[in-house]
C-alpha cells in the first residue's frame, strides 16, 4: 500500500474542502482498503466521512425511502420500513458479502463500489478501466464471470453490486452534493457504462459526494424481492440475479420492475420484460414468455455463454416467486 | 471502565520475555521469514523494482497519525503509519494475536474482531479511523478465568481441527447469538458465511453456536 495522508472531516464543508483539494473520500472502506494494499488505488491523501449526519433512514410522506450515504448495509437491511415497503432492498442487502462486511460497508460506498474482475485487480494485468489504453485481459482471457450485457471492446467486467440492481429496478435518484452546490441524478444515468472510457464508472464530478439514495414510492400494493444465483451458497458475488417489484390491480399487472445483477457492466433494467408483464393476467405460461425477452441484445463471451439461460431462468423464478404461481 | 496505558508502556510483540532463554515461538517465524524474505529478494533483483521511487519515498517519510482506542478494556494511545490495518496493531504493537491474518482482504473473517459492538474484518479497518473506538478481540470475551460460554462451546463440541479460523469463528459467534441470527442451523449457516474453515469443521460449529445459544 502506497503512503497517505489522513484527516477525518467535521462537517460536510471541510469534507467538501478536502475533496476539492483532491482528497478521495472513505466511508466502510471494504472495497477501497482492499483496492489500496493490492496497489490498484493509490489515493494520497483520505478524507474520513464518517463523522458526516447522513446516517438516516427517512420513509418520506409519498411512501418512498430517502436512504442516506452513511448508512451500514446490515443497518439498511434490517430497517422496519425498508424491510416493509421495499423487501427487495433488504434482500439483496442481505444477500450481499458477509455480516462483518455489511457492518462495515455502507449505501453510498455500494454503489460506487468497484469491479471483481480479476484482471482490474491484478496490477500486472491490462485493464483498459485501470489503465486507460493498456488493454483488456478479460476480452480474451478467463471470462465466466464477466458480462453479457452494455459491454464493449475495451471493457467486460460487471458491476457487483446487489442492492444497486434492486436500486435500478425501484427507479432510484441519487443525491449529491459537490463544490457548485447539490444536484439528484437517476439511478440509470449515475452508473456508466464502460463505452470507450470504462475508467469512468461514476457521473460524478470532481470533489462530488453522495449524500443519499432515494427510493420513490410505488404503486400499492407492491410485492418484490430479489434472487441470486452464484456458484456457492452464500458469500459470492452473482452469477446472475433479478430483482423484481411488481403491482397487481383487478388481476392484471399494473406495474412491472425488473433488473438483473451479474450479468451487466452496470445493473440492467429490463424494459422488454417489464413490457411484457403490463396489463396481463399472472401466469406461470406469462413468467416464462416475459423472462425470454431478458438477454435482448447479450453477447456472451467465450466462457460465460450459460448466463444467457441462467439469466433467463433466474427472471422466470423470480417472477413466479413475487408473482405467485396460477 | 478502562484503564489508561501510556504507549512507552507498550511491550513490543516480537521482543522475546526477558525472563526467558529460549526464543518465543514468534520470534522464531520472524527470524525465518526475514531470511526467507531475502533469498526472494535476491531474485527479484533482475526484474525492474514495481514500486521503485514511491517506495523510496514511503520508507522515508510515511504519513502518521496519533490514535487513542481501548481493546479490551485497557486503553491506547499509539502512534502509527496511517496504513497500519487494526489486525496489524493488534498482533504486531499490541501482542494480541488471537485475531489471526488469513486472507488480509476481507474474505476468510478470521480477523474478525468487535469494534464498538460490531463484528468487522480488522484486516481491511484503518487503525487511523478508530478515535475513541472500542475494540474486542477473542482475548477480551472470558471473565476472570471463565471461558465465554461459546468458547466453552466450542471445546465441548470439538469445533476445530487446526484452530486457525477459531478466534475468528467465536467472536463472530458471539456476535451472531447478540444479532439473535441463531433461529436454525440454516440461519447460523448463513450468517456465519462469512468465516471460513479451511478443516471443515462447519457441522461442529454452527453446534457449537446452538449450544452457546440456549438451543441445545
Amino acid at each position: 500500500m502506497y503512503p497517505f495522508t489522513y484527516t477525518k472531516a467535521a462537517d460536510t464543508r471541510e469534507a467538501l474542502s478536502a475533496g476539492r483539494h483532491g482528497g478521495r473520500y472513505i466511508a466502510g472502506g471494504t472495497t477501497l482498503v482492499d483496492l489500496m494494499r493490492e496497489t490498484v488505488e493509490h489515493p494520497g491523501s483520505l478524507v474520513d466521512i464518517s463523522p458526516l449526519p447522513l446516517g438516516e433512514i427517512v420513509v418520506t410522506k409519498s411512501g418512498g425511502l430517502r436512504i442516506g450515504a452513511l448508512v451500514r448495509m446490515s443497518e439498511a437491511a434490517a430497517h422496519r420500513g425498508v424491510r416493509a415497503l421495499y423487501p427487495v432492498i433488504s434482500q439483496a442487502l442481505e444477500l450481499s458479502a458477509s455480516a462483518q462486511l455489511r457492518n462495515m460497508a455502507t449505501i453510498g460506498g455500494n454503489i460506487m463500489q468497484r469491479t471483481r474482475c480479476t484482471y482490474f485487480r491484478d496490477v500486472t494485468a491490462d485493464c483498459n478501466k485501470r489503465e486507460p489504453g493498456a488493454g483488456c485481459a478479460a476480452l480474451h482471457g478467463y471470462n465466466r464471470g464477466h458480462a453479457i450485457l452494455g459491454t464493449s471492446d475495451r471493457c467486460v467486467a460487471t458491476h457487483p453490486s446487489d442492492v444497486a440492481v434492486a436500486f435500478a429496478a425501484l427507479e432510484a435518484t441519487v443525491h449529491l452534493l459537490g463544490p457548485d452546490g447539490a444536484r439528484s441524478l437517476p439511478f440509470a444515468d449515475f452508473l456508466l457504462r464502460p463505452g470507450s472510457t470504462p475508467h469512468r464508472e461514476q457521473a460524478l464530478r470532481p470533489g462530488e459526494l453522495i449524500t443519499a439514495v432515494e427510493v420513490p414510492a410505488h404503486p400499492r400494493p407492491l410485492k418484490s424481492g430479489y434472487l441470486k444465483v452464484r456458484d456457492r451458497q452464500s458469500y459470492e458475488f452473482a452469477l446472475t440475479s433479478a430483482a423484481v417489484a411488481l403491482h397487481v390491480g383487478g388481476g392484471v399487472i399494473r406495474e412491472a420492475k425488473v433488473a438483473a445483477g451479474g450479468v451487466g457492466t452496470v445493473p440492467w433494467r429490463l424494459p422488454a420484460v417489464e413490457r411484457h408483464l403490463i396489463g396481463e393476467r399472472p401466469s406461470d405460461g406469462l413468467w416464462a414468455e416475459a423472462a425470454e425477452q431478458a438477454t435482448d441484445g447479450a453477447r456472451p463471451l467465450r466462457h460465460n455463454g450459460f448466463k444467457v439461460e441462467l439469466l433467463k431462468r433466474t427472471v422466470e423464478r423470480q417472477l413466479r416467486t413475487v408473482g405467485g404461481t396460477q | 471502565m478502562s484503564t489508561e496505558r501510556p504507549e512507552p508502556a507498550l511491550t513490543p510483540p516480537a521482543d522475546p520475555p526477558a525472563s526467558s532463554s529460549a526464543p518465543s515461538r514468534r520470534a522464531f517465524i520472524a527470524t525465518s521469514t526475514a531470511i526467507g524474505g531475502t533469498v526472494v529478494a535476491g531474485g527479484l533483483v533482475a526484474g525492474p523494482p514495481p514500486l521503485g521511487a514511491e517506495a523510496a519515498v514511503a520508507a522515508e517519510a510515511a504519513p502518521g497519525s496519533r490514535v487513542s482506542l481501548t481493546v479490551n478494556g485497557v486503553r491506547h494511545t499509539v502512534t502509527i503509519d496511517n496504513r497500519t490495518s487494526l489486525l496489524d496493531l493488534l498482533r504486531e504493537r499490541l501482542g494480541l494475536t488471537g485475531a489471526k491474518k488469513g486472507c488480509n482482504a476481507g474474505a476468510c473473517g478470521a480477523c474478525t474482531v468487535l469494534v464498538d459492538g460490531r463484528r468487522v474484518n480488522s484486516c481491511l479497518t484503518l487503525a487511523v479511523r478508530l478515535e475513541s473506538a472500542e475494540v474486542t478481540t477473542v482475548e477480551g470475551l472470558e471473565k476472570g478465568d471463565r471461558l465465554h460460554p461459546l468458547q466453552q462451546a466450542f471445546i465441548d463440541q470439538d469445533a476445530f481441527q487446526c484452530g486457525f479460523c477459531t478466534p475468528g469463528q467465536i467472536v463472530s459467534g458471539v456476535a451472531c447469538i447478540q444479532e439473535g441470527h441463531t433461529g436454525s442451523p440454516e440461519e447460523i449457516r448463513e450468517w456465519m458465511s462469512g468465516n471460513l474453515c479451511r478443516c471443515g469443521c462447519y457441522v461442529k460449529i454452527e453446534r457449537a453456536i446452538e449450544q452457546a445459544a440456549g438451543r441445545k
